[in-house]
């Protein structure tokens, strides 16, 4: 029954949606008040996907197996929060939170946009209607969560064992509302475009959104590196997965705009290149999607192999992609601006930002599309290795760190002549070499890597906090102190990221050994003792749990339960669950491999120091971004409220 | 220096590192990346010679022999037409089993085996690499379900 409510609620948001589409001269023969038309439909949307997705989750709490996405996504032994999660899960439920996420910013965009003029603001509207319909469309003629099984099975498939876990509770809602955040940006970009104009207050208009977008997807993308780092057993935090570059390229975009923004609110200059990046931004989340739902790239993101979603798809994208392009060339022109600048100017140091950005999602983007390219016109079987990213992308993502460090408080400071900038720059640059230096002593393990990642950590750091002071002492009014402490804390973020991504490629620890029951295995300063082996039952698999002792200098510290799992439900799969000791200065993770005789397994163990800083760093981003937006909030009222 | 000699030194210098910057790419670019080659091809000769490549095909049954005391395991790979046999030393994913379809990255020895780096394997016993499934030519079979634990794909 309340299937039938949500197929039914689905078929009224596309309507809803198709009436935002519309255009004036045909909607004004339905109506007089055209403009409170679209304003209510466009806030209507989101009450009504919602209601569609509380029915699915419904479904899937009272375990009904008459729907096709239900029985083979959930199961009647799976865990309560389980069969909630399972709704966004696989391809149709995750679909569906697409539509729900892409319908609440509709909604805020459209109860946000009063300071905008009407005109600009319907055309606005209209644009964000396009996508929902699209979207609705896709949902509805080839991922439909409401689908009927022919006949009803008296269990359910159950859920793939490795989404079975909280990270996936949270991980993909964060990174769909980054995702499908950037669809905001790319709606009044192409606004812009149709009404030949990108005016400043436009400009402090949309950043809050973009830089909302820019602290879901860092939060989205770090919370699936988490997930990957503790439930797929290797230890990794970052594969190049194409899946996970898909996520990755809008991110670097995004990062690019949130700069380029500022230098359109403040000198009027980049406004047709701001516009372009967040037709790009959008377009590589749609890209993303297009690559993880077609069932080109397969991993634990592509559920089933459709041709006809791949194609819908596909078509969706060249329609937005292309038509976005396409108005670009023709109206960009029109749009004037301002291009002439210092070299040694904030303006020109953002410039090489956006250009590094840029850059480096392009080197992604080409070891992303061109062994499917190449796979695709039947010429060769390839693929990229992490190497190739690991030699391009970093080289360009050196020198925007070291701007990280010392842009942001050149162009705060009050003083601006150059000698005393130089001073300042020949003093700082000492001491952090000094500090560098001097942290040689700390590690074991030291090369050129660890200290360059050092250096930039410092380097950051040192400059930013610096200046923090600084501005602290000098403001009368502790004003200035605030408004930029969004941005500190995501710099700040930024260096305690390549701190710890550094430290830990360079100075880990990884085993693959044979160990019996009662032998030691030691590592650093840790010694680990495999004490036993047992087997158990849990809610919905067979369970092996095996117990070490850790001990640090000779101390017992804690006991690790490392285990192995087979999930009968689900074609006996098997799942290995890691044993982990986090602390902030180092993980101890422990993994069993397999029998190999009696009472003899094969095990991983890991050191891994200071991994906690990469998603440590990646959270400051996230309040820092979140930060900023308050902070304007709250300084300019008129900006977001109006 | 006269500002138009300084510019033109200026292009001169961007152009220079520009294509230096370019080269390295496209050097880098070549050398990382793998191609895929099924045990036909390389029984043939089709391979690229003291470079590292993935070979995909199905773990023979019978011939996965894993040693007592060590994570060395020793098995075969076939496309129903040539099989090559492959040596690893580690641990193996969750979901290889023989009659499973795998992907392995290594290097070719001089003896004729492949010896691996990495093996990765896909859950489902209905899952076959995409790779492994071409070069097996058994297009109509359904992919289904297919999860991550690899980083290849």
């Amino acid at each position: 029954m309340i299937s039938y409510i949500g197929s039914f609620i689905i078929l009224i948001a596309l309507l809803n949606a198709s009436l935002l589409v519309l255009s004036k001269p045909i909607l004004s023969k339905i109506t007089s008040d055209y403009d409170s038309l679209i304003l209510s439909t466009s806030k209507l949307q989101f009450p009504l996907v919602l209601i569609a997705f509380i029915c699915l989750i419904v479904a899937f709490v009272n375990d009904d197996f008459s729907l096709k996405y239900i029985s083979s996504n959930s199961n009647s032994a799976l865990p309560f929060f389980y069969k909630i999660s399972a709704t966004w899960a696989g391809h149709e439920g995750s679909m569906l939170l697409w539509c729900l996420i892409l319908s609440f910013w509709t909604f805020m965009a459209s109860m946000y946009s009063k300071s905008l003029d009407t005109q600009f603001r319907l055309k606005f509207l209209s644009i964000m209607g396009f996508l929902n319909l699209g979207f609705l469309l896709f949902l509805v003629f080839t991922s439909n969560p409401f689908e009927k099984n022919i006949s009803i099975p008296i269990d359910g498939k159950d859920l793939n064992p490795l989404l079975q876990d909280f990270g996936l509770i949270i991980h993909p809602p964060m990174l769909y509302m980054g995702y499908v955040g950037l669809s905001v940006v790319f709606s009044f970009a192409v606004t812009c475009l149709l009404q030949h104009d990108f005016k400043k207050e436009w400009a402090k208009w949309i950043r809050p959104w973009a830089l909302m977008s820019w602290s879901f997807l860092t939060l989205g993308i770090a919370l699936g590196s988490w997930w990957a780092y503790y439930e797929l057993g290797w230890g990794g935090w970052w594969f190049w997965d194409p899946v996970e570059n898909a996520s990755f390229m809008p991110w670097l975009i995004t990062t690019a705009l949130i700069h380029s923004l500022i230098t359109c609110e403040q000198k009027s200059m980049f406004k047709n290149w701001t516009i372009l990046l967040s037709i790009m931004a959008f377009s590589l989340s749609l890209l993303g999607t297009f690559l993880v739902r077609s069932g080109i790239l397969i991993s634990v993101h592509s559920f089933a192999n459709d041709p006809a979603r791949g194609a819908f798809i596909l078509l969706f994208l060249t329609i937005v992609v292309g038509g976005s392009l396409l108005i670009y060339f023709k109206n960009s022109p029109k749009i004037k601006d301002n291009i002439s600048f210092d070299f040694f100017s904030r303006e020109s140091f953002f410039l090489i930002n956006n250009i590094l950005l840029v850059t480096a999602t392009f080197t992604i983007l080409l070891g992303t599309m061109y062994p499917l390219l190449l796979d695709l016109l039947g010429l060769e079987k390839i693929s990229v290795g992490v190497p190739y990213y690991n030699a391009v992308f970093l080289p360009i993502m050196t020198p925007l760190a070291l701007l990280a460090g010392y842009i942001p408080i050149l162009f705060l400071s009050k003083r601006k002549d150059k000698k005393y900038m130089l001073n300042h720059l020949l003093a700082s640059l000492l001491v952090v070499i000094f500090l560098s230096l001097l942290s040689i002593a700390f590690f074991d393990n030291f090369n050129l890597n660890v200290l360059l990642g050092v250096f930039i950590f410092i380097w950051i750091s040192f400059n930013i906090i610096y200046d923090l002071i600084n501005r602290y002492y000098l403001s009368k009014t502790k004003n200035i102190f605030f408004t930029n402490i969004g941005m500190t804390l995501a710099h700040l973020g930024l260096a305690v990221f390549i701190l710890g991504a550094t430290i830990v490629e360079n100075n880990k620890v990884e085993k693959e050994i044979v160990v019996k029951i009662g032998e030691t295995i030691e590592i650093k300063n840790y010694a680990f003792k495999f004490k036993s082996i047992s087997e158990y039952d849990g809610p919905n698999y067979l369970g092996v749990k095996a117990k070490f002792l850790v001990y640090e200098n000779n101390n017992l510290i804690t006991e690790l339960y490392p285990e192995k799992r087979i999930y009968a439900s689900n074609n006996n799969m098997p799942m290995t669950e890691a044993g982990i000791d986090p602390g902030l200065s180092r993980d101890l993770y422990i993994t069993l491999g397999s029998l190999i005789n009696d009472d003899v397994w094969s095990v991983r163990i890991y050191h891994k120091p200071f991994i906690r800083l990469i998603w440590l760093g990646a959270l400051m981003m996230v309040f820092g971004g979140v930060l900023s937006v308050l902070s304007k909030r709250k300084s300019k009222p008129v900006a977001l409220s109006g | 220096m006269k500002k138009r000699t300084l510019r033109i030194y200026y292009v001169v210098f961007i152009l220079i590192s520009l294509s230096i910057i370019f080269f390295l790419f496209i050097k880098t670019f070549n050398e990382n990346l793998l191609f895929y080659r099924s045990p036909s091809q390389i029984t043939a000769g089709e391979f690229p010679k003291d470079y590292i490549f993935r070979v995909g095909g199905v773990v023979l049954d019978g011939t996965l022999i894993k040693s007592k005391t060590s994570t060395n395991v020793k098995f075969s790979i076939t496309d129903y037409e040539k099989t090559i046999d492959i040596s690893y030393n580690g641990i193996l994913p969750d979901l290889f089993r023989e009659g499973q379809g795998v992907v392995i990255r290594g290097k070719l020895g001089t003896d004729g085996i492949f010896y691996a780096e990495e093996v990765l394997a896909k859950h489902d016993e209905t899952y076959m690499p995409p790779e492994v499934l071409d070069s097996l030519k058994m297009k109509e079979k359904t992919i289904e379900d297919t999860t991550k634990s690899m980083n290849i794909y």
